[in-house]
């Protein structure tokens, strides 16, 4: 038992965590149409994160949140820029966009020597979850004791309070964002400027993805970001089972895929451990088709005029 | 710098002149195919093919492994990066159809979860007993430099043969991007035609997988076509420019990542592509960011 | 300044879209109460009238005061029925979620809603006779339902001034029957209405004021002084087939809607 706490329980909770504060935010993005906006944030996110880690040298939150937030800000700005200019559709604009920041976000790590420390390709593209570790528990008790919380991987407490941040956001704007994700236009006619809030979402989004980063790398990210929520999509009609569910499968994505990157090569009788972001992956794309094929509103819609 | 020069004037020795070749020709195919991929409203569905090539690569990798196979035979690997990326193609589809989950929504979902699951079986790839494993994972960022002349020439070909075929459906393929509904009005086989664009834009994805990456490979398809765009209204002068933007691009992208080998040839080429796009961005005659900010201007006075 | 301010007051507003102007100049004094129909061919700027009046879309010039106020100070008193498609209506919200946002306004930022707001906009739902839907989910509406709810939210405002965006598009006959009930009560309680109008035939039964917008006001007034052949012609620059000047005949025996050929 201690020996889960110290090996795997740091990183379970990074998993969950981050599944858990993503996949909530996913919802405000699937409901407005916007799962492409995760993917955009998570590529662009890369060259303001490592700017950020260029200029501080640490692994410090704060400074890779601003340069994070800063990109994807520039990345909204040169997507509705390239819209208007080349009149192109917006997926091509996003495609434009996001390739390139992620192209320079790669090339800025390998000319900054940044991958000397420890910010390099590898973990842009898989995450570290196999890094974090917990060796001050001791047991059990470990858990509410504050000096052995501490020594947790900043990572871990970072996404904890990432998450905290989410639920209250969503709690306190729960109304509010509803309103301006079914309709903006009536939103700002009545005062509730569907703009700021849009711009909450945006930097909740950056957030998120920021601190998810360090779990799964950043284009799992938008697994973690859109699997839930379209999990959770097909299978209810309600604003509040929305979200209850999708929570629901952001667990069981997190914990099912470290799980399992652990458990299937034990059963397989491999000597290596598998990628657990990767795992995590397949197991909400396990979940997406069981949805998409059992669920009421998959395949075709169901129609429910009573 | 010697060695920059020496890759981009192709004198770097016969190997050399070869990979910087089969870059050029892949870049030259991905612009002038991008055109067609970026009008009719295919860039993203392009990107989610491309991050479904990972789990038929490692698939094709331990399939080769298993039964005494070549594992890093190019042309098997390919074929397992366009089945899956194929697979992907059709989920898309899949996931839409039931009006629930609307195509962006499904793209993202094919995009992550394809490329997740192509990092587990990467690490069951790791676990296995034979050699190679490390120049699988060059295929998500690409690695020009140490390709072989063999490789470079398979990838030169397939360039070449997606470059014929657009030359040859130039025409109707114009006509589908332009208008379907017309095109199927006037008799032309539209959901052929959409197949056939389909299956060039596997083919240019997978011939661009060695060098660009599967990451990036859709910046080259999207990037020149709208750098093009920028610059002209005609399609006939926009696809070649196009494919004369992605070849320049592909060519100084490989060349610089040759001289300096960290630097990753995917991310290097489509930076290239992109410092080229801001270019047109900012100074294209009619489009650009300065033409449009005067004529802004002038519309302001007008109205006041 | 003036004793009775007008309910929607336009100076010179001008509006374009990338480069194309849609709106020119417009200058127009609504009345202070009553029903009046903005008219005008497809792409004449109707929409972009009110969108521009409730700063949805940015303006290029002009000015616009409500009840002589700006915006800023005159929302509480405005209420917008946007076009219903414009929303996604598959969204996972109920009938009675969807107009209780009607009483946001009310309840201000953060707070959830109090029981006694979510009554009111029940009773908004009953008076557009949709009280037995409430907790049915919106995408298994019929389109004149759909309508229904979203004047009910509208309803829930209690606005002075209602701005509605083509309110009567593609709903059944009872739910016009219905709508137009619940607009003329509005227009006896002394509220004032202004409604983008498509169907030519219905506009003069239908409504007190017009408003002939073709990208810019071609005439404004009371219907019978305004709503004649010649000043449509002008509208909609001869475009007017004859079997719609036989439908503007005050004895016109033709009694289904008609539109202008676009």
């Amino acid at each position: 038992m201690t020996l889960f706490l110290q090996l795997d329980f740091a990183a379970l909770s990074a998993a969950v965590l981050a599944c858990l504060a993503c996949g909530l935010l996913g919802n405000l993005l699937l409901l407005t149409r916007q799962s492409l906006l995760g993917d955009a944030i998570s590529h662009s996110v890369l060259p303001g994160l490592v700017m950020g880690f260029i200029v501080t040298g640490t692994r410090a939150t704060l400074p890779m949140v601003l340069g994070a937030m800063a990109a994807a800000v520039i990345a909204a700005l040169l997507i509705s820029l390239i819209r208007r200019l080349a009149r192109l559709e917006a997926g091509a604009a996003m495609g434009v966009v996001f390739s390139g920041m992620f192209a320079l976000g790669i090339v800025l790590i390998e000319v900054s020597g940044a991958r000397a420390v420890d910010l390099d390709v590898d973990c842009v593209l898989y995450g570290q979850l196999e890094a974090l570790i917990w060796p001050a528990a001791t047991g059990f008790s470990s858990l509410w004791d504050p000096a052995a919380l501490a020594d947790m991987p900043q990572e871990t407490r970072t996404l904890a309070g990432v998450l905290a941040l989410t639920l209250a956001g969503l709690a306190l704007l729960w109304k509010e964002l509803r309103l301006a994700a079914f309709d903006p236009d009536f939103a700002a006619s009545i005062g509730f400027a569907p703009r700021g809030l849009s711009l909450v979402v945006l930097v909740l989004v950056s957030v998120a993805c920021v601190a998810a980063f360090w779990a799964v790398g950043s284009i799992l990210v938008i697994a973690a970001l859109v699997a839930p929520a379209a999990i959770a999509r097909l299978l209810t009609d309600s604003y509040r089972g929305q979200f209850l569910i999708s929570a629901a499968a952001a667990v069981a994505m997190g914990a099912g895929g470290y799980g399992a990157a652990i458990a299937v090569p034990a059963l397989l009788g491999l000597d290596h451990g598998l990628n657990a972001a990767g795992m995590m992956a397949v197991v909400a794309g396990f979940l997406l088709v069981l949805a998409w094929a059992f669920g009421p509103y998959g395949r075709s819609r169901r129609v429910a005029m009573a | 710098m010697e060695a920059l020069l020496q890759a981009l004037t192709f004198s770097g020795g016969y190997n050399a002149r070869v990979v910087a070749l089969g870059c050029a020709a892949f870049g030259l195919a991905a612009g002038a195919l991008g055109c067609f991929v970026l009008l009719r409203g295919r860039a993203l569905i392009a990107d989610a093919a491309a991050h479904a090539t990972l789990p038929g690569l490692c698939l094709a990798f331990i399939l080769a492994a298993t039964l005494g196979w070549n594992p890093r035979s190019l042309p098997l690997l390919m074929g397992g990066a366009a089945a899956t990326a194929a697979l992907g193609v059709l989920a898309v589809g899949a996931l839409a159809r039931g009006g629930r989950l609307r195509d962006d929504a499904a793209m993202a979902l094919v995009i992550s979860i394809g490329f997740g699951t192509g990092v587990a079986l990467l690490s069951v790839v790791q676990s296995l007993p034979v050699g190679g494993q490390a120049g699988l994972s060059s295929f998500i960022l690409g690695q020009a430099a140490g390709m072989s002349a063999a490789d470079a020439l398979l990838i030169l070909w397939l360039a070449v043969a997606a470059l014929l075929a657009v030359a040859v459906l130039f025409r109707p393929l114009a006509v589908l991007c332009f208008d379907a509904d017309f095109a199927a009005s006037v008799g032309l086989p539209v959901r052929w035609l959409d197949l056939a664009l389909l299956g060039l834009m596997l083919a240019v994805t997978v011939a661009g997988l060695r060098a660009v990456g599967l990451i990036l490979v859709v910046a080259l398809m999207v990037v020149p076509a709208a750098t093009a765009r920028l610059a002209t209204e005609r399609l006939s002068v926009m696809v070649p420019l196009a494919g004369l933007l992605g070849a320049v691009s592909a060519w100084m992208g490989a060349g610089l990542s040759a001289a300096a080998p960290a630097l990753p040839t995917g991310a290097t080429i489509a930076l290239v592509a992109c410092a080229l796009f801001l270019l047109a961005l900012l100074f294209a005659p009619a489009r650009g960011v300065v033409a449009f900010a005067l004529r802004q201007r002038r519309l302001r006075r007008e109205a006041a | 300044m003036s004793p009775t301010p007008s309910a929607l007051e336009l100076r010179n507003l001008s509006v374009a879209y990338r480069e194309a102007p849609v709106l020119q100049g417009v200058s127009w004094r609504a009345p202070q109460s009553g029903l009046t129909a903005i008219v005008g061919p497809n792409g004449a700027g109707k929409s972009t009238l009110l969108k521009a009046a409730l700063e949805l879309v940015p303006r290029l010039s002009g000015e616009v005061r409500f009840f002589g106020q700006e915006l800023r100070q005159a929302r509480r008193r405005i209420g917008y029925l946007p076009q219903r498609a414009s929303v996604d209506w598959d969204f996972p919200a109920t009938v009675l979620q969807v107009a209780s946002m009607g009483r946001y306004p009310r309840v201000g930022w953060f707070l959830p809603l109090p029981r006694a707001e979510r009554e009111r906009a029940r009773a908004a739902l009953a008076e557009v006779g949709m009280a037995d839907f409430a907790g049915r989910q919106i995408g298994q509406l019929s389109g004149g339902q759909q309508q229904r709810v979203f004047l009910a939210r509208a309803l829930a405002l209690e606005a002075d001034l209602y701005l509605m965006d083509e309110p009567f598009a593609g709903v059944d006959a009872a739910t016009e029957r219905a709508i137009i009930d619940v607009l003329h009560r509005l227009g006896r309680d002394g509220r004032a209405v202004i409604a983008v109008h498509h169907d030519l035939a219905t506009a003069p039964q239908y409504f007190e004021h017009v408003c002939l917008l073709n990208r810019e006001v071609v005439a404004a007034g009371p219907m019978e002084a305004v709503f004649t052949p010649e000043n449509l012609s002008r509208t909609y620059g001869g475009r007017l087939s004859m079997l719609d000047e036989a439908a503007l005949r005050p004895s016109s025996p033709l009694r289904q809607p008609l539109r202008a050929v676009p």
